[in-house]
């Protein structure tokens, strides 16, 4: 059998338009890069996509004073224009099944086609949440089979599924850190978070009515062991720590410093959206943490961010554990799961600090995370930290030499790279870096984050990206650090490429128009 | 009038028992485009080293400590629909807020100009 194409010929990319045409074409589209205006601009009115018959019915007086005068400017669009509308934006788009997220911090990862398609199953794809727990029993077996694994692989003492996300899991173990506090008699106002944590720590902490006290980073960027242990007393509640921190680096004191928080009273909150750098590998609850959250949409692999609601259970130590949220999942006697809610309360969990969400949790999102866990196994499970480790190491170690890695001398990272705008030519920033990947074809890098590192640029590769797909990034990237040491004004400039070139932050953050202005 | 520095890059002037407080021009460099600065209310009473106010940029959302402790007289309400003086003006026209002093001692160890210089120079 021959070799398909053994001339290795294929036809030349088309290229953007000629200079001093704004669009060469009639219709505004360059074949496949297809323009769109907004679905208000596309309006004729009176076509909808369904034919509605003409009632003839009186208005209900109830509606009297809000009865409209007239007709509503929706959209007028069919459904095939409709579709073709959403189908055409997204092309303009860019998706995690197009190529890699090296966002940083955020783990934009592979979402398994296997989870899919047992996620549509219909005893947990059409579960309502209103059903009575009896109809219900094999959902409920499914998430108390997710709770099972994810108090194993942290090693805790009890897991709340309710929290929806990442800050809402932090909210959650703050309040069972305020509960368990006030349990104690005890008035306790201080939470202490370190500079490498996650910028929403610090919210939390004030949104549950504590203070914050900040915690300086060591020159290795790593919590400060000293000054955190100097500011420990009555008046602290907790602290919260992000380990793997921003910075991409285990915090080695953390056994220390949950110790010497514990001995002056307060508790133990840990960040654990990057949960999927140490999963298996370590288990928080042998480091002495009493709260921490995971992110089941960054390390079991569920859609994220736009493509679906994230979730965020909380595993609890024994101290908190008797304090979490309202519903709480329990295994019976007789084998069954039940959800223990407010009627039963008194007598099944009387210190819960009550509820912080309307149902359950994201059931698609249980069913998914199930999935990957049990697709997986406890030895594949090992391989995902190893593999994202390894992968946000070769990264680091294949761009150090151009770019600045402020923490690279110190040894290995864990699962993400970070680097920082040290040696850029003058006027060149890590802004124009990230635009110069999205000429690439790539989607940039988390910038200027974390804040401890001048122009950060922070890349999370996961685990999920082969060597071949990562020599292309870093290609990209080498390209691009070389154009910016060189003073390549070009790339000032870019992205020359995408559907919009370089748009206007600033004026979109000072003056944004957040309404359509027809 | 006096005017001292903070290793944080505020700025305060001294005019009798009140301060007027700002960023310095290095501090706006660094924080790139200002898109919105969130000031005190007015009457609010500081603590040295408080954070009553919040700038945010294209990059990021900081804190602009209370290089004194005092209590809030006046807002540059300016700043609403121009958050871009502290860009274009850090040290005049984008000033954010004015404390009575309540303890001019705090000024004694804080930087002159001269010595903020030489402190950036380092940085």
């Amino acid at each position: 059998m021959n070799a398909p194409n053994p001339s290795g010929w294929r036809p030349a990319m088309g290229v953007a338009a000629p200079e001093g045409f704004e669009s060469p074409t009639v219709s505004g589209d360059r074949a496949l890069m297809l323009e769109e205006p907004l679905i208000f601009e596309l309006r004729e009115p009176g076509t909808t996509g369904v034919d509605i018959d003409d009632l003839e019915l009186e208005p209900l007086d109830t509606l009297a004073g809000f009865l409209r005068a007239e007709a509503p400017a929706l959209p007028g669009l069919t459904e095939p224009e409709t579709v073709r509308h959403y189908t055409r934006l997204s092309r303009q788009n860019y998706a995690i099944d197009l190529g890699p997220f090296p966002l940083g911090s955020c783990t934009m990862k592979h979402n398994p086609r296997l989870n899919e398609k047992l996620a549509r199953l219909p005893g947990f794809a059409d579960v309502h949440p209103l059903q009575p727990q009896q109809t219900v029993r094999g959902a409920l077996a499914a998430i108390n089979e997710l709770a099972v694994w994810l108090i194993e692989l942290t090693g805790m003492h009890g897991v709340a599924m309710s929290p929806k996300a990442g800050a809402h899991g932090e909210l959650c173990g703050l309040l069972c850190i305020k509960a368990a506090i006030e349990a104690r008699g005890e008035d306790r106002t201080v939470i202490l978070v370190p500079e490498s944590a996650h910028g929403t720590n610090p919210a939390t902490a004030a949104f549950a009515g504590f203070s914050v006290e900040s915690i300086p980073a060591t020159a290795d960027g790593r919590v400060d062991l000293a000054a955190l242990t100097a500011k420990l007393g009555p008046h602290v509640a907790g602290v919260m720590i992000t380990n793997p921190n921003t910075c991409g680096l285990f915090e080695r004191d953390m056994k220390a410093i949950s110790d010497a928080v514990h001995a002056a009273g307060g508790y133990v909150y840990c960040d654990g959206a990057n949960f999927n750098a140490i999963v298996g590998k370590v288990r928080p609850g042998d480091l002495g943490i009493d709260a921490m959250h995971i992110n089941l949409h960054k390390t079991f692999s569920t859609p994220h961010g736009g493509g679906g609601p994230g979730s965020g259970p909380v595993v609890l130590s024994e101290a908190l554990a008797p304090f979490g949220p309202l519903p709480w999942t329990a295994r019976m006697a007789d084998g069954t799961v039940r959800l223990i809610e407010e009627e039963d309360a008194a007598t099944e969990m009387p210190t819960s600090f009550g509820r912080m969400a309307a149902f359950h949790g994201q059931m698609g999102m249980f069913t998914r995370a199930l999935t990957y866990i049990l697709s997986h196994g406890a030895d594949g499970l090992r391989q995902v930290a190893e593999d994202a480790v390894l992968n946000a190491n070769y990264v680091l170690r294949s761009l150090d030499d151009v770019l600045d890695a402020p923490f690279g001398a110190a040894g290995p990272c864990m699962h993400e790279a970070l680097f920082s705008d040290a040696g850029l030519a003058e006027g060149f920033s890590t802004l124009d870096m990230a635009k110069g990947l999205i000429d690439e074809g790539f989607h940039p890098m988390t910038v200027y984050f974390p804040l401890v590192v001048h122009g950060a640029m922070l890349i999370e590769p996961t685990e999920t990206e082969s060597k071949a797909g990562l020599d292309r990034f870093i290609a990209s990237m080498r390209s691009l650090a070389e154009r910016a040491k060189a003073g390549d004004e070009t790339l000032k400039s870019a992205p020359h490429f995408a559907p919009r070139r370089r748009l206007d932050e600033t004026l979109a953050a000072r003056k944004p128009v957040l309404t359509w202005q027809g | 009038m006096p005017r001292y520095f903070t290793q944080d890059h505020e700025w305060i002037e001294v005019d009798g028992d009140t301060g007027t407080v700002g960023i310095t021009d290095y501090a706006q460099g660094q924080l790139g485009d200002i898109t919105y600065v969130d000031l005190p209310e007015v009457g609010a009473v500081l603590k040295r080293g408080d954070a009553p106010c919040v700038v945010d940029s294209v990059k990021a959302a900081s804190d602009v400590y209370a290089p004194v402790s005092g209590t809030v007289t006046d807002v540059n309400e300016a700043l609403g629909d121009e958050p871009e003086l502290v860009n274009t003006d850090p040290e005049t026209g984008g000033w954010l807020f004015r404390v009575t002093l309540a303890d001019a001692g705090e000024l004694d160890g804080m930087m002159d100009q001269a010595a903020y210089n030489a402190y950036v120079a380092g940085l």
